[in-house]
């Protein structure tokens, strides 16, 4: 074994060119897959994030998906009823803290409560509709981005002011209301509040923008003329692609209607799958090339040392020690290429970040990548699978064949 | 293996023919017996296709005859598996090509080395030392750290000589050793080769076209059409 792996490794040494096409050829394999993995996923990550933080992951509101059963349909089945009136309830989630208490545990993610208020906002003598939503601060900033997208004033500030409203930057702009002026609210239930706006915000989302006034919870509560109302608990969690087995869950646990990112862009979701396809079918076919690459150098330069096979053969050296010699040559170069590849992939990967996309809609952005052990396990374990495949072949061909064939061949 | 038995062939060919190709089968050697003795130089000779060299492979164990059988020291070998069939060449067989086939990548002394060290019975240290040495018996001893193409043809082909004798085989086969090689350089190589089989007792069988050469070996065989036709 030791004479095999220093028979190999001078070879590998002394064939200096050979050796660096074929390690480049491989390095080149893997860097190039694992800039394509990381920017196909990269792009991939961008679109779901993008998608999935326009809303809470999952929402849990007031609502019921089914008006309570009668008791008298539990008694008699042939009883149905029809245009039934419920009896009118108080808006919001009963007891809502004790319910996030009840979901907290076993919930690997935060929540959040919220009240959502529609009230007119009265200033410089004209009406304007809007959605005011109050917050917890401390728990917001958990399940939401809004603190960093108060572009003036900041999200804290709603704490220190005395009814401190934070406005959408449309909004604002559209009443023709700045930091600092005071602003009147009036409720559906024709509760009356002046506030003082206290920062703009920016969500990117131009119908958000327009129409979204935040405020504190117990503002949002005044207004609604309700102490205590929650009528949303919003959640953030962990694992994105678990928010709608978590949501059943939930509204099993209950009985309030929760929804999941994926319920409310079920539409969005078919191109999801398709994206995804699109991805893993231009990952997969950029390492298939990529270890054809690396099958062609390193079959070549075993096929070249076909003389030597037959050299050895012809000395004693039995088939087996002979393919074990062209094997190891095969996963040295295999195995420098892969980490040349990968060193050359994080460099690309590193480049290709800097790239910056300017948009009038949008803030400056980065070009996303994914940084995934994954990708590189994958791309070295393909460039080293087909390297031992690319060296075993011609050496197991090369060895079996009769010396004599080669020996007469070359004189 | 350094003191050969006296009495009884070294090496022996029984009946062998050597038939390839399937679907247009040519026929190599056809019914060849040749028995070798020890401490004998012989030559076999004979027009270019002719079956001599396939008579050497076959008698070195690199090709399997059809019918037949090789003997070493009275022991069938021809039907040995490919491995067992390597440690016998490894062990008890030496080649000599007409080209040097010396591995490129190697020096002189490394490439000495290798039969020895695949053969594992010595240690690094005494494979160096004995590596040394034959080269140095060979004339050699200045350039064991010099690559092939650094050497000569005449150098190479005696480094070639020393790798075969390596790991001190009994019979040593040359496939045309000095077809390449100037007329001092081949004068130099059947003198080694002479002294090799009266220093040694080990036998040596080389292909040869050239009938001054072959004249001065103990025993001339002439192979015609893959058959022996004249042995003196």
């Amino acid at each position: 074994m030791r004479l095999s792996f220093e028979i190999a490794l001078t070879h590998v040494l002394t064939r200096v060119r050979q050796t660096l096409v074929g390690m480049l050829g491989v390095a080149m394999g893997v860097g190039f897959s694992v800039l394509m993995a990381a920017i196909m996923e990269g792009s991939q990550n961008d679109f779901t994030r993008q998608l999935v933080d326009a809303l809470p992951h999952i929402t849990v509101s007031d609502e019921r998906r089914e008006p309570p059963r009668q008791p008298a349909e539990d008694v008699y089945s042939d009883v149905s009823y029809a245009g039934l009136r419920t009896p009118e309830t108080r808006p919001g989630i009963k007891n809502p803290f004790a319910l996030m208490d009840a979901i907290e545990p076993g919930l690997s993610g935060s929540l959040a409560p919220s009240a959502q208020v529609r009230a007119v906002i009265r200033f410089a003598g004209r009406d304007t509709a809007a959605v005011v939503t109050g917050i917890d601060i401390e728990r917001e900033t958990e399940v939401s981005k809004l603190a960093t997208q108060v572009r003036q004033g900041k999200l804290g500030d709603l704490a220190t002011a005395s009814n401190g409203i934070i406005l959408g930057d449309r909004l604002a702009s559209r009443i023709g209301a700045r930091i600092g002026n005071t602003i009147t609210l009036v409720s559906g239930v024709g509760q009356t509040l002046s506030c003082t706006v206290v920062g703009l915000s920016h969500t990117g989302i131009a119908q958000n923008d327009e129409t979204q006034a935040t405020v504190l919870l117990k503002t949002a509560q005044i207004l609604a003329g309700q102490t205590g109302l929650v009528n949303a608990i919003r959640i953030r969690v962990d694992e994105i692609m678990q928010a709608r087995a978590i949501a059943s869950r939930i509204e099993a646990q209950t009985g309030y209607k929760s929804v999941s990112w994926q319920e409310a862009n079920e539409d969005l979701l078919s191109t999801f799958e398709i994206r995804n396809f699109v991805m893993y079918t231009v990952v997969g076919a950029i390492l298939l090339v990529a270890s054809f690459g690396t099958y062609n150098i390193i079959s070549t330069i075993t096929h070249e040392k076909t003389r030597d096979i037959a050299i050895l053969k012809s000395l004693g050296f039995t088939e087996g020690t002979v393919r074990r010699i062209f094997l190891l040559e095969a996963l040295m170069i295999g195995l420098a290429g892969t980490l040349i590849g990968w060193g050359l992939g994080y460099a690309l990967c590193q480049a290709f970040e800097t790239i910056e996309f300017k948009s009038p809609f949008m803030d400056v952005t980065h070009m996303p990548m994914e940084y995934s052990p994954l990708h590189y396990g994958l791309a070295g374990l393909v460039a080293l699978a087909s390297s031992v495949i690319a060296g075993f072949l011609p050496a197991r061909k090369a060895s079996r064949a009769n010396p004599v064939d080669i020996i007469r061949g070359a004189s | 293996m350094t003191e050969p038995r006296a009495n009884g062939p070294i090496i022996e060919m029984r009946n062998v023919t050597r038939i390839i190709g399937d679907a247009i089968p040519t026929t190599l050697v056809r019914n060849i017996g040749l028995s070798i003795a020890h401490g004998e130089f012989i030559a076999i000779t004979g027009p270019s296709g002719s079956g001599k060299s396939s008579l050497l492979y076959l008698l070195g164990l690199l090709d399997v005859p059809t019918e037949g059988e090789v003997l070493i020291e009275g022991e069938p070998v021809s039907g040995l598996d490919e491995t067992e069939r390597a440690a016998v060449r490894l062990e008890t067989l030496g080649f000599i090509f007409q080209f040097h086939f010396l591995l490129p990548e190697f020096t002189a002394l490394q490439n000495v080395m290798l039969p020895m060290r695949a053969l594992g019975r010595w240690n690094e240290e005494e494979c160096r030392d004995r590596a040394h040495r034959l080269l140095a018996s060979l004339g050699l001893a200045d350039h064991s750290h010099k690559r092939p193409e650094q050497l000569s043809g005449g150098q190479r082909q005696r480094v070639a000589i020393a790798r075969a004798l390596a790991n001190e085989p009994l019979v040593i086969l040359a496939d045309e050793p000095t077809g390449n090689l100037d007329s001092a350089s081949s004068e130099q190589v059947l003198r080694i080769f002479r002294r090799l089989v009266d220093e040694t007792g080990r036998a040596i069988i080389m292909v040869t076209h050239d009938l001054n050469l072959a004249a001065r070996t103990d025993r001339q065989v002439r192979v015609v059409d893959g058959q022996i036709v004249a042995a003196t």
